[in-house]
């Protein structure tokens, strides 16, 4: 007989839905409803072929099977012996594995950091300069009046945005969903979700700061030239004009804002402006995040350390200096002889450079599934996925924490990262004890 | 655990009547016992001569867990580097000044001889949040307060004046966040905000809900009641840090003179704890005219025993200001400049942040210094007014034995006069105050007295038998009081026990352990609590973004969970 569980929380992307159904049949899911595509994937992905069962490590160049305890132990010996280890990844884990990972970094020294880091790390850094006026996606649900997404695409890439949370659903003030709401798109094309808007703003590329300017003037009253980043004057003084006219204003922004042209100093702009239209309504922004943790994963830091990304345990006490202490740098500068890679794949996505470092040095990698990363590994341990065979809390991007729940059993001796990791920690102070 | 003996310390239990007295205080499993329950022969022994012995510290409020102190972390690297703590065998590492991250939380509070604290600020949807970060506070025990005084539901119970739904709701909600008591901020005020507005005394309706601040606190004040909860209802009160605010505060005062404490148990005799009142004392019409209202406050208190407060003393210097007082901290920001975070909480609250610097060229900030420190000192009655800094709202609790010093020594508080704006003298009243706290009032101020307005002094806040055997002992001597001697004292306890357990040996931290979560499990009437529910379900169905069933907070959350079971069946 199938199982229907409900209120189940997906583990794909910063929306982190909780009202998922999922059926089960002999410990195997059959199917997945309220479910967006990306989401439904994610959970019939917990059983396909690229689904690592068995530890591995690396000897004389080929990989060779072992059982836990070995790939737990030359783990170990491999963080040990390293100078300036690297911990990344994090934010595809839940909160309990981030706690041991911070454990894990302080024990070792080592520099510890997620995808943040190439990521929405220009947005905390910009939020670190002028702070951030935002809210829970409730309270836009409830409340705005005027949504506006901006460099990104969130049909694609958090598809059940709009319709469960910011544009389509009623609120308590907005009765009718959509019809009481406007609908802004800025970016560089003509996205689908640009499509569904009212208004849309085709920037040019690079100019998204130019144009978050034009609006800081305009709403002031400030004259804007004829053209900014190939928008016309009167576009901008109208969508300035609805913005101030608006009881209620919620802006999202994407990778489209954070990583063209001046980064941190355009997401610097973004959040002055929504601080600045304070003085004639109510504005709230938040940063799209993609990891369905990436979030918990800067808590956790934060919380622990007091600084949520690239924090560097070398001198025993938690730094945090990015552009120094952050991966990419650590890696380009050839500094790292080790890495613990934890539920993502830098190797593909990392710039040249900095993989072309990662991989010349030993890696151990804790992961669900096959990826680039575990492919150039030298140690692989096979992880339980946590939200459909772990519990465990996970952070939505507006920091609502909500509980994983556990509704498969993992595949036999696959255990949960932070048991994994729990175990790399206990042989590492072992080794340690006897080192000294 | 080996049993202790602390011997010929000079004690300080108030609530036993204890004043300095040389009493040895024996302690087993975890418990304060008669000394005859323990082997000498087996006991570790602590010498207490010329020693002060009293129980472990209690916070009543101070923002240590959760969204705002965490965003205050992550938005302030520049705090973080103030203060550094590396990792040494027994301790894990940590970071900042004003708002320290969790691990060094609990350890400089157990330095000070605390044992325990009061979050006092739990979004009920971020309420995980705020365990998650408790559990990371090792040493001490907590209890977090469930902030309800914007609460759409409640909001529309109590407009209807349907209390006994109301009450089934708030049951509902203090079991599904775990938390302590019914905290209300601004009441009203913050869901104006939302709408970029405020609420502009205790009369002004809230946009749309219709509902005052008035009806917030009376209503919220008989469901306590009803609730048999064992604190009071806690409150940070509408236009807090305005000139000309202590008119408001005196009027919320009077909103529940006539409301009876009625708790499950404990002695308390208030019906409303007001909250760094120093905040909420002020008199003037601008920032020109601003001047300490300490006096009148204190007048009402004194003759009025339904009422409680903490001061939120000021202490010159940098801090974090956070509050779920979200148009506070648009105001602060928009007197300052400094970067501001605002959040808000679908259906229930919100919040912000800035950071703030007391200035002592400040004569709003010196006058500030001195409206708090008149409240402690005015207020007869210790067991009315506790030491608070709302941390870090008006300075970080690692001030607190500056604080103690200042309540305990007119020479102390005269040099930090002389450094301060010269209005200070005009503004107050603080130059012609000559009482000095004794070290007996010390310990009603700092532990006694929160123990019993948060009703657990069954077991807390007091050395005698039975009590939890969380003690601290510092290196002062009674006969030689010196306000230096004070503040070095009451920063390094030289020992801090917890639950029977030497956690601070000469002021570090020596032990690790885990403490206790306590709240409240107010259980009503089926039929009641099923009529509430259906309201509520639909509300979560239609205007929040979890599902109910997704809503309580697990018990995965408080591993060392202590609940208070309350029957209060008979509200229908």
């Amino acid at each position: 007989m199938p199982k229907i569980i409900t209120d189940v929380v997906c583990p794909y992307c910063g929306c982190l839905c909780d009202d998922l159904e999922v059926v089960i049949e002999n410990n195997k899911i059959i199917e997945t409803r309220s479910n967006c595509e990306l989401g439904t994937k994610r959970f019939l992905d917990s059983d396909i072929p690229t689904r690592l069962k068995t530890p591995r490590i690396r000897v004389n160049g080929e990989f060779k099977e072992v059982s836990m305890d070995e790939a737990v132990q030359r783990a170990a010996e491999i963080l040990v012996k390293a100078k300036r280890p690297l911990l990344y990844g994090w934010s595809s884990t839940e909160c309990d594995a981030i706690k041991v990972g911070v454990e894990l970094a302080e024990e070792l020294g080592a520099v510890f950091d997620d995808t943040t880091s190439v990521c929405h790390g220009p947005t905390t850094l910009a939020l670190q300069e002028v702070g951030i006026s935002t809210c829970t996606l409730g309270d836009i649900k409830n409340r705005a009046d005027l949504v506006i997404y901006w460099g990104c695409n969130p049909l694609q890439a958090h598809p059940r945005h709009l319709s469960r949370y910011t544009t389509f659903p009623r609120g308590f003030f907005r009765e009718r969903g959509q019809e009481n709401r406007t609908l802004v798109v800025v970016d560089v094309r003509k996205t689908d979700t640009a499509k569904l808007a009212n208004h849309f703003l085709q920037v040019k590329p690079n100019y998204d700061y130019e144009l978050i300017s034009a609006f800081r003037l305009a709403i002031k009253g400030y004259k804007v030239p004829d053209f900014v980043g190939g928008i016309p004057r009167e576009k901008i003084e109208e969508i300035a004009g609805i913005m101030k006219r608006s009881q209620f204003i919620a802006i999202f922004f994407g990778l489209g804002v954070t990583m063209s042209g001046a980064k941190n100093r355009t997401i610097d702009n973004i959040l002055s402006l929504t601080r600045d239209l304070h003085k004639f309504t109510k504005c709230v922004i938040m940063p799209m995040r993609g990891h369905y943790n990436v979030t918990g994963f800067n808590e956790v830091s934060t919380w622990e350390t007091g600084f949520p990304y690239a924090v560097d345990f070398s001198r025993g006490y938690p730094r945090y200096n990015p552009g120094e202490t952050s991966t990419i740098d650590v890696l380009m500068r050839g500094e790292v002889d080790a890495a613990l890679i934890v539920a993502s794949d830098p190797i593909a996505h990392f710039p040249k450079e900095a993989t072309k470092h990662l991989m010349s040095i030993p890696i151990v990698a804790i992961d669900s599934h096959e990826s680039l990363t575990t492919e150039v590994a030298s140690v692989v341990i096979p992880a339980a996925i946590a939200g459909i065979e772990v519990d465990g809390t996970a952070y939505r991007m507006d920091h609502v924490p909500i509980r994983l729940r556990k509704i498969l059993e993992p595949p036999p001796g696959v255990l949960p990262d932070r048991q994994i990791l729990a175990r790399v920690l206990e042989n590492v102070r072992r080794l340690k004890g006897e080192a000294q | 655990m080996k049993p202790l003996l602390i011997k010929n310390g000079y004690v300080y239990d108030p609530l036993n009547k204890i004043n300095g007295e040389k009493v040895d205080i024996a302690v087993k499993d975890g418990k304060i016992v008669e000394e005859s329950q323990i082997n000498p022969l087996e006991a570790e022994v602590i010498d207490a001569s010329n020693k002060v012995v009293m129980p472990g510290g209690i916070d009543i409020h101070t923002h240590i867990a959760g969204y705002a102190i965490n965003a205050g972390r992550l938005y302030r690297p520049e705090d973080g580097h103030l203060l550094l703590e590396p990792r040494v065998s027994v301790r894990r590492s940590g970071s900042g000044y004003s708002v320290p991250s969790t691990f060094v939380t609990g350890y400089r509070y157990a330095r000070m001889g605390y044992t325990m604290l009061c979050e006092p600020a739990m979004p009920p949807l971020l309420a995980r949040h705020t365990h998650e970060e408790l559990n990371d506070i090792p040493i001490v025990d907590t209890v977090a307060f469930t902030l309800l005084g914007n609460n759409w539901i409640v909001a529309q119970y109590l407009k209807k004046g349907e209390y006994e739904k109301c009450a089934a709701f708030v049951a509902w909600m203090l079991r599904a966040t775990k938390g302590y008591c019914i905290k209300m901020v601004n009441p009203g005020g913050v869901e104006a905000w939302a709408w970029r507005s405020n609420v502009k005394d205790l009369n002004d309706p809230v946009p749309h809900f219709g509902i005052t601040p008035a009806e917030f606190i009376h209503g919220l004040s008989i469901v306590n009641e009803m609730l048999r909860l064992p604190h009071s209802i806690h409150l940070h009160t509408n236009q807090l840090g305005v000139p000309g605010n202590f008119e408001i505060t005196l009027g919320s005062f009077e909103l529940t003179r006539e409301v009876k404490a009625n708790p499950i148990k404990g002695e308390r005799k208030q019906s409303i704890h007001v909250t760094h009142a120093q905040f909420s004392s002020y008199g003037g019409d601008s920032w020109k005219t601003f001047e300490s209202k300490a006096g009148a406050v204190a007048k009402y208190v004194n003759s009025n025993p339904h009422v409680t407060i903490d001061i939120g003393q000021v202490v010159p210097g940098e801090t974090t200001t956070m509050t779920a007082d979200g148009p506070l901290e648009y105001n602060l920001h928009s007197l300052n400049y400094l970067k501001w975070i605002n959040h808000g909480i679908e259906i229930e609250t919100g919040g912000g942040l800035v950071p703030f610097i007391y200035s002592r060229t400040s004569p709003v900030n010196s006058v500030q210094w001195a409206t708090g420190l008149e409240l402690a000192l005015l207020i007869e009655n210790p067991f009315q007014v506790y030491l608070s800094t709302d941390h870090p709202n008006a300075g970080p609790f690692i001030r607190y034995p500056k604080i103690i010093s200042w309540l305990m020594s007119r020479r102390a508080r005269e040099s930090e006069l002389q450094r301060l704006h010269a209005v200070t003298g005009k503004r107050s009243i603080i130059e012609t105050i000559n009482r000095e706290y004794t070290l007996y009032e010390i310990a009603i101020v700092t532990r006694a007295g929160q123990a019993v307005a948060l009703g657990i002094s069954d077991i807390k806040g007091h050395l005698g038998v039975g009590a939890d055997a969380d003690i601290a002992v510092y290196d002062l001597d009674p006969n030689n009081l010196t306000s230096e001697g004070i503040e070095k004292a009451f920063s390094r306890a030289l020992y801090t026990i917890k639950s029977g357990e030497i956690v601070v040996k000469d002021g570090e931290v020596v032990r690790e352990g885990r403490g206790k979560r306590f709240w409240v499990n107010p259980k009503v009437n089926e039929t009641l609590e099923r009529t509430m529910l259906r309201d509520v379900r639909s509300t979560f169905a239609q205007y929040y973004t979890v599902t109910m069933a997704n809503f309580p907070v697990q018990e995965a959350y408080v591993p060392l969970s202590s609940e208070i079971k309350i029957e209060t069946t008979s509200i229908s």
